[in-house]
């Protein structure tokens, strides 16, 4: 178990693609699970979703935006470099509704590498899938061609209007209501202050719409109660009894609160790993002035 | 064996009281990671070994939940036979460095010696004391008593979770000449003994240099596996001979009270863990898992895992440390000389209170509201139940708060397999009895605190112990060969 990377791609600013080697994941892995993984050895464990699998081959793809310092020197891995620890598949498969019902994907953001594996989920069980994705602006709109393949319609919008609709995608969702579709469910996977507008969006239409929560994790099996999110007044353990909730039902405020308590410190973690890097850079134009 | 009848050749140590061990004193240790408890001298060790009157009724040894040959691994040190002490010693208990450190031994070999007699202030003896000696020794003198290995019986045997239970299956098994293979969700292994027990109390290193041993002796480790996801156990039970099941008691438990969900509150797990496992107090310069600067910290609940909490978080250099407990200090759980050194470290114990609220501001803890108690009649328990005392609260203005209180089994595991019998109630897997650990599926065992809700570490390498021998007797038999 090496986990080595064989592909990598860049999608968009700060934004990768990797094909990662890790059979057993690749063989159990299921719609909406993730992995959990460590790039250096005093490093942070960090939850990433498992945006594709290819069983025959073995590997598992993730999709990481750089937001801070692990996803930084994730994202500056190459291909042959392998994973410290990657663990997975964790967390309750996608509900896949068993076939011919109407399921509205939206994604938001990096959320898009989650909506392409539901995606194909929902449409390989037979069901009609209608996708929204949403991006600031086109350049940071990823994984279009992948998600279109597995969808019966695809709607984009960006938020200046670049490409696509301008505008959100819970103006999106207005507008297929409006258009008399009918939708069975919805799926929303993106910025929390996102998916928290998308369950307002289709709760007075009676739509049940899963959301697939993002907390704070560190073990993710359940362990240490990090992740913990209140859905319908309880408190649940993302980890292992979710990502995916209710998100009529959902405490989205509390979720951003709590993604928000080590803002400072991984911005400084972050400022320090920054120090070091210009650091290094000026040792090594040190060493090459010196040796010229 | 002929040298435990040998009579010692020299005299007892006649002393009232164990040989002292020196310790960091408070004002230091509080800031610093480093152990506590320094260890004894080799001539300490002689003294306290000679302390042992090696008395005829030997209580000692079936107060040990593995039976340790105590008073032949005495007699031997009193003698300066550090090795041949050692290798007694490892007959039963293959981690004397790591159980002489966490063992509760005031209530298990200590509590029954015959020296032990409070009323006349004799001390039992020193048998933690010595037995760490010896594990520290081995190491020191990088004494590599690795048990010889019998031929290869061509069975495998899985492991699932490297906890203590687990780590004692795998050294017996492999011993037996098996295949062994441990499973571990976690990236490192160890188990309680790595994400939960703190370096200050039980150094990683030692722990480390144990595991290493394993796997000279040929036990394979594979971590972030975690069984029931990564694979299931079906899948695991047709790939493997045997099974043994010790993932442990991990599920933390929350009190469900107002205000848990605020920032600043934390499981005992998580605190733990983001300390020990991702090393959070060296943050950010070599961890790069964040640990809240805390000014004034709540710790709930009495036992280790209480302590353990109080006097972490008191190393990462707060104003004010509480702990808080619902009854009085003779019903502390904790092991003795963890409640002692948590007071001895300036932990401010709030007795006979009951967290009732945490309170909070802009999602963030700024107080934690208690009802006061009092001792009532006693349960059927024998314990005097802590009862409210009407309209008496108290708060305590704080900005983290740890939640102690205790956990359950994990269910990742179980979940997966729902032909697995369990206590419904507590969730822990059954076994058909004790001595074998065998759970209802055919080549399926368990121990540790998946079986028996949180205990200890000695109680879990007991179960390890057992379940191996009668793995062995299985393996042995199915293949036609008449176990021992
Ligand atoms: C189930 C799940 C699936 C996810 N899938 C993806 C994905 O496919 N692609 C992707 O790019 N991101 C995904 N994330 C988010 C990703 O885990 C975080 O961006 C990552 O942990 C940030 O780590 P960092 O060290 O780079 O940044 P940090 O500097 O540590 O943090 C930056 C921000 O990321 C968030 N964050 C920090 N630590 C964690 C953590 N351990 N868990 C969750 N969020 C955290 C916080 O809001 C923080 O403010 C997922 C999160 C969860 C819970
Ligand atoms: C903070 C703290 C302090 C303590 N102090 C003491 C003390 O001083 N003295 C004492 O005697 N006892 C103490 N205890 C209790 C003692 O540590 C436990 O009783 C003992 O560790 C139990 O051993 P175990 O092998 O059953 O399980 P654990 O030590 O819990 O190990 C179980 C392992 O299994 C892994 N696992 C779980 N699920 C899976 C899965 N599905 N697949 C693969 N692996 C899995 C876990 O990650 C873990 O590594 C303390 C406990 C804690 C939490
Ligand atoms: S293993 Fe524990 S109980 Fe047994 S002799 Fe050693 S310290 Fe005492
Ligand atoms: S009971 Fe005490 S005195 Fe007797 S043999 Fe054991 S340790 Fe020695
Ligand atoms: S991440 Fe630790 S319990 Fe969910």
């Amino acid at each position: 178990m090496a986990n080595r990377i064989v592909a990598a791609r860049l999608l968009a600013d700060k934004t990768m693609l990797f094909e990662i080697e890790a059979e057993h994941i690749a063989r159990r892995g299921k719609a909406g699970q993730f992995i959990i993984l460590r790039v250096a050895d005093d490093g942070e464990r960090i939850p990433l979703t498992i945006a594709h699998r290819d069983e025959a081959k073995g590997t598992i793809t993730i999709v990481a935006q750089e937001v801070g310092k692990t996803t930084r020197i994730l994202n500056a891995l190459k291909v042959g470099d392998e994973i410290l620890d990657l663990a997975g598949p964790l967390g309750k498969p996608t509900d896949v509704p068993a076939g011919d019902k109407t399921v509205l994907c939206v994604g938001g953001g990096i959320g898009n590498a989650v909506v392409w594996p539901m995606a194909t989920a929902m449409k390989a069980a037979g069901n009609k899938v209608i996708t929204i994705l949403g991006a600031r602006t086109k350049d940071l709109l990823i994984l279009e061609d992948e998600v279109r393949a597995v969808s019966d319609e695809l709607i984009i919008t960006t938020d200046d209007g670049s490409y696509g609709r301008e505008g959100l995608v819970t103006h999106a969702i207005d507008q297929l209501v409006a258009d008399g579709v009918h939708i069975d469910e919805c799926i929303c996977i993106g910025p929390v202050i996102m998916m928290k507008f998308v369950c307002k969006t289709t709760k007075p239409h009676g739509i049940k719409t899963l959301a697939s929560l993002n907390p704070i994790m560190v073990d993710g099996t359940g362990m240490c109660g990090a992740c913990r999110v209140t859905v319908d007044g309880k408190t649940r353990f993302a980890c292992v009894e979710g990502p995916e909730f209710d998100g009529h039902l959902t405490d989205f405020d509390e979720l951003m609160s709590r993604l928000s308590y080590y803002k400072n410190e991984e911005a400084h973690s972050l400022e320090m790993a920054d120090h070091d890097c210009k650091m290094i850079a000026a040792a090594d134009k040190l060493t090459t002035e010196t040796d010229s | 064996m002929a040298d435990e009848k040998k009579k010692p050749t020299y005299k007892f140590n006649k002393s009232k009281t164990k040989t002292p061990m020196r310790e960091q004193p408070p004002e230091e240790r509080i800031k610093n990671f480093n152990e506590v408890p320094l260890g004894f001298t080799c001539e300490e060790a002689t003294a306290e070994g000679q302390r042992c009157i090696q008395c005829k009724k030997r209580p000692c040894i079936a107060g040990c939940p593995v039976g340790v040959d105590i008073p032949a691994f005495m007699n031997l040190v009193g003698e300066g036979l550090y090795e041949e002490a050692l290798r007694k010693v490892k007959e039963k208990n293959f981690l004397p460095a790591i159980c002489g450190r966490v063992c509760p031994q005031e209530d298990q070999c200590e509590l029954v010696c015959t020296m032990n007699k409070p009323e006349k202030n004799r001390e039992p003896g020193g048998v933690g004391r010595v037995e760490r000696f010896l594990g520290d020794y081995a190491m020191e003198h990088d004494l590599n008593i690795l048990p010889s290995k019998e031929a290869a019986t061509g069975k495998s045997v899985a492991i699932i979770g490297s906890g203590p239970a687990g780590l004692t299956a795998a050294s017996d098994l492999i011993q037996k000449g098996h295949d062994v293979t441990v499973f571990e969700a976690l990236h490192r292994p160890g188990g309680v003994l790595f994400y939960g027990i703190p370096e200050f109390r039980l150094p990683k290193k030692i722990l480390i240099k144990e595991i290493d041993g394993l796997k000279d002796m040929g036990v394979k480790f594979i971590m972030n596996y975690p069984v029931g996801k990564a694979e299931s156990l079906n899948s695991i039970r047709e790939r493997f001979d045997a099974v043994f099941i010790g993932v442990g008691a991990g599920l933390p438990w929350f009190m469900g009270i107002p205000g848990e969900n605020l920032n600043g509150v934390y499981s005992a797990n998580e605190f733990l863990t983001r300390v020990n496992l991702m090393g959070g107090y060296q943050f950010p310069e070599k961890s790069d898992t964040p640990i809240k600067k805390i000014k004034k910290v709540a710790v709930i609940g009495g036992g280790n895992v209480a302590m353990d909490s109080a006097r972490t978080a008191k190393r990462l250099d707060p104003d004010h440390v509480y702990l808080i407990y619902r009854r009085t200090k003779a019903e502390l759980p904790a092991r003795i000389e963890e409640s002692h050194h948590a007071a001895e470290e300036f932990i401010d114990f709030q007795l006979l209170h009951a967290p009732i609220e945490i309170i909070g501001e802009n999602g963030a803890v700024t107080g934690i509201k208690c009802q006061e108690m009092e001792l009532g009649e006693p349960d059927d328990s024998g314990r005097r139940r802590p009862v409210p005392i009407e309209g008496a609260y108290k708060t305590w203005e704080v900005d983290t708060v740890v939640v102690a209180i205790g956990q359950g089994p994990n269910p990742i595991l179980t979940a997966d397999c729902p032909e697995l019998d369990l206590n419904e109630r507590r969730g822990t897997i059954l076994v058909q009895d004790e001595l074998t650990m065998r759970t209802n599926l055919e080549n399926v065992w368990a121990g540790g605190d998946i079986v028996t809700g949180g205990a200890t570490v000695i109680l879990a390498m007991g179960a390890g112990r057992n379940a191996a021998t009668s793995i062995h007797s299985y393996l042995m038999s199915e293949s036609g060969v008449t176990a021992r």
